[in-house]
């Protein structure tokens, strides 16, 4: 068995089906936290479905890409966060 | 095989194996903090698990490098963003778990700012019983 199978079968199936069940989360709910925790665990899942195909495909400049997305995604978790703290609270009363 | 792909094989599949779990969890826990807690630690582990089998497999300095500096780059944010997206809960009034045992930062948000503050600090609400009473109660 080749590294090519075992990805095409193993790794492949599970990282689509752990996709389809954060996919699951993002449209439950039932909050908006819950939705920023599964956008989350989105980006970490195409993060390893990337890493996935810069191996299945011996592109080795997948790689940047997967360094980019883990950027964006922290930038955009955060935003999400900050946002959901100042809708929560806007500021002082007095 | 090449040890090398051994090695990838056998960082690769608990990786994805890892995200599954951690992606199970955050459907089948049950509140906003438990789900987190599923998410922030085994996917990213998992993550970085994927990045470690692709550094080994493409052995070249650049590509390594890069995979091992967004290794490093996933453990340091992932806290940081767990714990900004909890606090942000949390402060959004996003229930617990019925289940949910001890909650020890009830009364510890100061009400006007919104600052934790010690319980040498402030003084303690006797309608809210706090961790160091629980305690005692437990002896």
């Amino acid at each position: 068995m080749t590294l090519e199978t075992l990805i095409r079968l193993g790794v492949l199936p599970m990282l689509c089906l752990a996709i389809v069940l954060a996919f699951v989360r993002l449209l439950r709910g039932p909050q908006l936290p819950d939705r920023v925790v599964a956008l989350d665990l989105l980006t970490s899942l195409l993060l390893g479905l990337i890493v996935s195909l810069a191996i299945y495909d011996e592109k080795p400049i997948m790689m940047d890409v997967a360094l980019v997305l883990a950027l964006v995604s922290f930038i955009g978790t955060i935003g999400f966060a900050r946002y959901l703290e100042i809708r929560a609270w806007p500021g002082p009363k007095s | 095989m090449a040890w090398s792909e051994v090695l990838t094989v056998v960082l690769l599949v608990p990786g994805a194996a890892l995200m599954l779990i951690g992606a199970i969890g955050a459907i089948r826990l049950q509140d906003t903090y438990l789900r987190m807690s599923a998410t922030s630690k085994a996917a990213t582990l998992g993550v970085v698990l994927m990045l470690a089998a692709g550094a080994v497999h493409f052995g070249d300095m650049g590509t390594s490098t890069r995979a091992v500096a967004t290794m490093l780059f996933m453990l340091l944010t992932a806290p940081v963003a767990a714990h900004m997206i909890g606090r942000a809960a949390y402060l959004a009034g996003e229930p617990l778990w019925v289940g949910t045992r001890t909650d020890d930062l009830k009364g510890m948000y100061e009400e006007d700012s919104l600052e934790l503050a010690s319980p040498e600090q402030r003084v303690p609400d006797p309608t809210v019983p706090d961790a160091s009473a629980r305690v005692a109660e437990k002896g």
